[in-house]
């Protein structure tokens, strides 16, 4: 079974859109959104949810007001600025601020007075849906929650179970932007990485840094520029750099409104259209597809 | 000698779980009595990070001289040869049957983890 | 005042934004790049670095000789950072969120914290506006200290604009809390919309006045605009898809330097937010 996670550094370069129209040429495969933080995918593929389940994930500290004795023992050791306190004209009341929470407990396990509670949070859902093209996993982080590595790892997992019981041999991945926690539970183990940039400095500049992300767990990534036509030299440069970077430049796709039209009707590129840039995402497909599970880290 | 096999269900006809971290069950076995006992691991399905970590403490408290699972991440790795247990991987079929390959010297030791950790 | 720049979605704009916006604040202005993951600023910005300090956690260290094997560390540790088996205590410093439980819980002290680096945070000016610019080390799993770290540079006085990182999970929190204002960029795509839609529960949970800048508004369609009116969320600035402006990006080169009529539209959308930011909130959500 092969698994190959798109992701981009930067964001919005058009990974979703191109895992969208890979989602449609390939046979026999398993989606996985793990852009739990704000999934999109879903926008195109229209699923169907059969199982919605909770996500559960750290602790959150909670200050009972009537057991608290304001020792303030509590705000001297917390190390994230947790703890706060107002006036509230009768004295001062302790109380944890949940957005600034980490749930290490240090609070819980200071006060003398045992006033803090430290319940499990929901921290999101995670979906089992049918789509046009075959299953899918997918989740929705709660505002402001952490643990997204561990939901994306969730996402993998139960991806990867599906595809063995339904004997599928492919799990195609729309991973996070960025190169922090959700990107690399997205390809760790992973068979092939493609990022997708753009042919901008910017583009450049965060592709260099996904790539060192990738070397860092010994996966020799693809790239693919998106909108190539829009700054043509510079495409020309990411290429050649990309591949002193250790990464394999394996296609373009041009710049084409029909992208934006595509996703308005939520279709996919080449579901929506035949030529131009969807021309270039089939080749890319047929060019990836063939590289899949070849690059395997060594 | 006491080993623990990593499982899917608590009995000796369940299948191997792959999984180390969050395998559901570790059943500990002596090799020489063949008297066994199913330990519960639910408590670190749910673990954040670092289930590895926390199975293999769990292993070293049941006191166990080896491992036999599917696959072994690098956290729980160091974890294990910390503690001075042997770590077999690759095994399959059922837990009976994986106590046997062991015993009979068909399971592969680890001198590494086979797999990546899941991040990080 | 402080001024926070961010998106749910990757890509609508937000660096552009928030860089045209700090070269055109009336009054001295600092930007602060808090998307360490990818930071992009300086290409626009093109700051001279006059200092620059690296961002630890403090990690445990136990000393073998004291540690009586008791495992109380490994047991207070929630993010399992810390592992006792047969009398070892072993660290995995890529967990440890650097609480301090572990040095707290040990009867016999023998755990001390050193610092693990994570990142760095650079200051300097580009020209007139003040620069800070937060850096997360490739590898490292966690930015909200990096973040944190970055804003620890803004000056009290003048105008901060931070460019925060896209989504709408811990990192975001860490670079919105604490802003007088919110500008959140979008497209008008379906991606856009509901990216935004998040976006908004995010602002709205932080309690932050906030509003919209729709980037390429005449691509896609008529639903963000339309969410945006239903919700009462006021529309600050709309900027037509313009090559012009993509191309100027593609070079590093500042939209309000390579098209002027760019330095107006955003000179009114700084007005515009310092009249806002003003007036008394009504909308908080």
């Amino acid at each position: 079974m092969n698994e190959l996670v798109v992701i981009s550094g930067k964001g919005g370069t058009g990974k979703t859109s191109v895992l969208a129209s890979f989602a449609a040429l390939a046979k026999n495969h398993v989606l996985a959104d793990c852009d739990v933080d704000a999934a999109d995918l879903h926008l195109v593929v229209e699923p169907t949810i059969r199982s919605r389940r909770e996500f559960r994930a750290g602790h959150t500290a909670i200050i009972n007001a009537e057991d608290c004795r304001g020792c303030g023992w509590c705000l001297a050791r917390c190390r994230f600025d947790a703890v706060k306190w107002k006036n509230t004209g009768t004295g001062i009341e302790y109380y944890i601020d949940p957005l600034a929470c980490e749930g290490c407990g240090v609070c819980v396990d200071s006060c003398p007075a045992g006033a803090i509670s430290f319940p499990e949070e929901v921290a999101g859902e995670w979906y089992i849906s049918d789509t046009r093209h075959g299953p899918m996993v997918h989740a929705r982080l709660g505002i402001a929650a952490e643990n997204s590595g561990k939901l994306v790892s969730l996402v993998r997992e139960q991806a990867r179970a599906l595809a063995e019981e339904q004997k599928r041999d492919l799990i195609l991945v729309d991973g996070p932007p960025g190169i922090g926690c959700p990107v690399i539970a997205s390809i760790t183990g992973a068979s092939a990485v493609l990022i997708v940039t753009e042919p901008t400095l910017s583009g450049e500049h965060d592709l260099r840094r996904v790539a060192e992300l990738a070397r860092h767990f010994r996966i020799r990534p693809f790239v693919c520029i998106n909108k190539w036509d829009l700054n043509p030299e510079m495409a020309d440069k990411i290429e050649a750099g990309a591949v002193e970077l250790g990464v394999e430049p394996v296609g373009r796709i041009r710049y084409d409104t029909a992208v934006t039209r595509a996703q308005v009707e939520g279709k996919s590129l080449v579901e929506f259209s035949k030529n131009s840039a969807a021309e270039d995402v089939r080749k890319l497909w047929e060019k990836v597809k063939s590289l899949i599970g070849r690059n395997k880290s060594e | 000698m006491k080993i623990v096999v990593t499982a899917s269900k608590p009995s000796l006809d369940s299948p191997v779980d792959a999984r180390f971290g969050r395998a559901p069950y570790f059943i500990a076995v002596d090799t020489e009595t063949g008297e066994w006992e199913a330990h519960d691991n639910k408590q670190n399905l749910n673990a954040a990070q670092g289930a590895g970590i926390q199975a293999a403490e769990t292993v070293s408290r049941l006191g166990a001289e080896a491992v036999i699972t599917g696959h072994c991440g690098p956290k729980a790795y160091r974890t294990l040869t910390a503690a001075g247990i042997g770590i077999a991987v690759g095994a399959e079929g059922t837990v009976a049957e994986a106590v046997e390959a062991y015993k009979n010297g068909k399971l592969t030791p680890a001198d590494s983890p086979d797999v990546e950790g899941h991040w990080a | 005042m402080i001024i926070a720049v961010a998106s749910g979605k990757g890509g609508t704009g937000k660096t552009t934004v928030a860089v045209n916006l700090a070269a055109v604040m009336p009054g001295p202005a600092t930007y602060i790049d808090c998307d360490v993951e990818e930071p992009n600023g300086h290409i626009f910005l093109k700051p001279d670095i006059e200092r620059s300090h690296t961002v630890a956690i403090p990690t445990p260290s136990v000393d073998a000789e004291k540690c009586t094997g008791c495992g109380r560390c490994a047991e207070v540790c929630r993010y399992n950072a810390l592992a006792c088996v047969r009398g070892k205590v072993l660290v995995f410093p890529e967990l440890c969120h650097g609480c301090g439980g572990c040095a707290l819980a040990c009867p016999v002290k023998a755990i001390t914290e050193t610092d693990r680096p994570v990142g760095v945070v650079e200051s300097g000016r580009s020209g007139a506006i003040g620069f800070v610019q937060g850096r997360l080390n490739v590898g490292m799993a966690m930015s909200p200290p990096v973040i944190r770290a970055a804003k620890t540079e803004a000056p009290p006085d003048g105008t901060v604009i931070i460019d925060a990182p896209p989504g709408t999970s811990c990192p975001v929190i860490a670079a919105l809390n604490g802003s007088d204002y919110v500008i959140l960029v979008t497209e008008p795509t379906p991606f856009g919309l509901h990216d935004l839609k998040l976006a908004v529960e995010t602002v709205r949970e932080l309690g932050v006045p906030f509003g919209i800048v729709i980037n390429r508004s005449d691509v896609g369609d008529a639903r963000v605009t339309q969410y945006c009116h239903r919700e009462k969320i006021p529309i600050l600035l709309e900027i037509p898809d313009d090559r012009r402006v993509a191309e100027a990006y593609s070079r590093g080169e500042m939209a309000v330097d390579a098209v002027p009529e760019w330095r107006e539209q955003f000179g009114r959308l700084a007005q515009l937010i310092a009249d806002v930011a003003a007036e008394p909130v009504e909308e908080s959500g």
